[in-house]
């Protein structure tokens, strides 16, 4: 499966200033009986938005239509717990393209590279900064360009610059994936089983 | 140059391709597969028209999604019979051996590998879940993946991954009484906190480490990922090659000798260096629960919730979120809590050694009048040495029932749910809110204390009652 090229983002965000959020909250468990990707989505951060009569929780950033856009802005150590892929799957399906954070977990932020959803590690500072400027401004637009990995708002002329692994950020660039890297090597790889034993 | 680590001496062995300031392609011994992770992988394997590579390094079972009741009947659940039968159905078409429900080798991924003797020093082990890193008690780098990389490894035997940092964490001196290797990891992540081992593979080292069983080094190992480490490992030794001694797919004879010699080996260079190295003393631990929705919001059982007062300022909002979903009162003492259900399994707290203690402990007295107890054995080979040792009957006879091997409210696929509201003392690994069904309110505790709260019926500390 291929993804989609990602190399630049100019998008209003969705800010969800709570550290730890854990795969579990991204998707619960008991929506992890499908066997294809698609249709996450709908059940995306499904017991922070909805109460248990399934009625929308008014106070969860997702319900208020002052947000929208692209890019999810969360705190601290994003994407802990399960190695779920389906939480990738579920901020994806929603619509995001980004998620920014100050702190990623490991599992999290490489199922999101693999699904072309783009995971901005920046400072702890420049994470508040954006907290109150979105707050402020619901409208606020926030730009990713991933071929110079700077991440700014225009508006305010306040930047960062991000790392992102070199490989990886050909692979976004240019939609492709890791398996097709793997499978072009497959001669390399029988000539390892070859030389173990 | 400096020396190598345990973790570098397995990691370089696997290594069939670094890829220029990237990833480097690592070489799988042993996939193991689930209902869950596997199916989407399945189908993208299915979509290029390829078939598994290597079928014999890859074995699967059925464990996230299996009722714990009535397992010889058909799933009732239409959405988690339909997952199950999807993995038969690939697993046929891939020639994966599978142990599926009511085959004798059934059970949670991570604790059928070692059982089975599939887990050994030296390999590389990947599985579609975070857990995965319970197989690192055997000196094997073990990790979990997310489904695109089950789909790479189903392809080619390889994924791309990063060498993580290494870190080791020393634990010297004797652990007091009523203390388990729970206890220890609970401890550990209080202390380092869930993002503490971000980027690291953690080895665990010294006399208190090398003084447990291989179980209590598996429960060491399977909650490296609540510390955010991509997993965690111990050197193997005697006790390890006298647990796999004799194991269904460990070497055999002669054979089994070789190995040994080689699995010696499997040590760190004595001018090895790691990137990060913590120590903590034995005596400082004592038995630990949670009180919060993150396995870091740990304590001493006899401690009480932190003020707001003792907390960093961002982590200020989380705390908050957390005190309200588990209603409790920051500052507050735990002990002595009302606890309304108790779970023992899980791949942390489901192997023989487990519920032996529980059973042990509740010899000859009684499960009190408001507990739910929940009993899970981790595998179908858990239960049939229980039921041998005739553990069902010591718990029947206090009160309790010994039911069928899965994953059950670890994660509350099934139906094993913690009803709402309701407050659980739990020896698996995660305490995320909703974690064990929606609503549900989460300790996480080591099996000795699970048994003292299933009979005092609220928090209660073991120490004083063994
Ligand atoms: S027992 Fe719990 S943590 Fe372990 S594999 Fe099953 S769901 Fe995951």
């Amino acid at each position: 499966m291929a993804i989609e090229k990602f190399q630049k983002l100019l998008s209003t965000a969705v800010p969800l200033p709570i550290e730890n959020v854990d795969t579990d909250q991204i998707i619960p468990a008991r929506f992890l009986k499908a066997t294809t990707r698609e249709g996450f989505g709908e059940n995306l951060f499904r017991d922070w938005k909805f109460d248990k009569a399934g009625n929308p929780r008014e106070d969860f950033v997702l319900n208020n239509d002052k947000y929208h856009g692209s890019i999810l802005v969360a705190g601290k150590n994003f994407g802990s717990g399960s190695s779920r892929e389906h939480a990738a799957w579920a901020i994806y399906d929603y619509g995001f393209r980004a998620v920014v954070s100050s702190f990623f977990a490991d599992i999290f932020k490489n199922n999101s590279l693999n699904n072309g959803l783009l995971p901005v590690q920046v400072t702890d500072s420049f994470l508040a900064g954006l907290f109150k400027e979105i707050e402020g401004d619901p409208n606020t637009r926030i730009e990713i360009n991933l071929i110079e990995q700077v991440i700014r708002i225009p508006a305010k002329d306040i930047s960062e610059k991000f790392d992102i692994n070199p490989y990886k950020k050909e692979c976004l660039l240019n939609g492709y994936t890791d398996i097709d890297y793997l499978i072009s090597i497959m001669d390399r790889i029988e000539e390892f089983e070859r030389n173990r034993t | 140059m400096a020396g190598k680590t345990l973790f570098d001496k397995v990691w370089d062995a696997h290594v069939v391709q670094e890829i220029p300031k990237g990833p480097g392609v690592v070489y799988i011994d042993k996939h193991l597969i689930h209902e869950v992770t596997s199916p989407q992988a399945f189908a993208g394997l299915d979509a290029r028209g390829l078939k598994v590579f290597r079928p014999r390094n890859t074995v699967a079972t059925v464990d996230h999604n299996v009722p714990t009741v009535n397992q010889e009947l058909s799933i009732k659940d239409e959405l988690s019979r339909f997952q199950v039968n999807k993995l038969s159905e690939n697993c046929r078409n891939h020639g994966v051996d599978l142990y599926g429900l009511n085959h004798p080798y059934q059970g949670i991924v991570h604790v059928i590998g070692p059982e089975l003797g599939i887990t050994q020093p030296g390999m590389t082990i990947v599985c579609g879940d975070s857990h995965t890193s319970t197989h690192g008690a055997f000196g094997s780098v073990a990790f979990g993946i997310g489904t695109s990389e089950v789909e790479m490894v189903l392809a080619t035997q390889c994924i791309l991954q990063p060498k993580p940092k290494k870190m080791r964490i020393n634990i010297e001196g004797k652990l007091h009484k009523g203390v388990r290797a729970k206890d220890i990891i609970l401890y550990i992540i209080s202390r380092i906190s869930t993002s503490g081992g971000t980027g690291y593979f953690i080895e665990y080292a010294g006399s208190a480490i090398r003084s447990l069983s291989m179980e209590g080094r598996m429960t060491i190992c399977n909650m490296s990922i609540e510390s955010g480490a991509r997993g965690g490992l111990i050197a193997p030794d005697e006790v390890t090659y006298d647990y796999l001694r004799g194991r269904e797919f460990a070497p055999s004879g002669t054979d089994f000798d070789k190995a040994v010699e080689q699995w010696e080996a499997l040590k760190n260079d004595p001018d090895a260096v790691f990137d990060k190295e913590l120590h903590f003393a034995a005596e400082d631990i004592r038995p630990m629960i949670t009180y919060g929705t993150n396995p870091g919001m740990g304590t001493m059982i006899r401690g009480s919730i932190p003020g707001e007062e003792e907390l960093e300022i961002e982590s200020i909002n989380s705390f908050r979120k957390s005190m309200q979903y588990m209603d409790f009162r920051p500052g507050a003492k735990i002990e002595g809590t009302p606890v309304d259900y108790v779970f023992v399994g899980s791949c942390t707290n489901g192997r023989i050694e487990d519920l032996r203690e529980f059973a042990n402990f509740v010899k000859g007295k009684k499960r009190a009048s408001n507990i739910t107890a929940w009993i899970v054995p981790g595998s179908k080979q858990v239960e049939k040495q229980a039921l041998e040792e005739g553990l069902d009957k010591v718990l029947e006879a206090a009160g309790f029932e010994l039911r069928q091997p899965g994953c059950s409210a670890c994660l509350a696929m099934n139906d094993d749910k913690i009803p709402e509201g309701k407050l659980a003392v739990s020896t698996s690994n995660r305490n995320f809110e909703g974690r064990q069904g929606p609503g549900s309110r989460t300790m996480l505790v080591s099996p000795l204390t699970a048994a003292a709260v299933a009979v005092t019926g609220k928090v209660t500390d073991p120490s004083e009652m063994i």
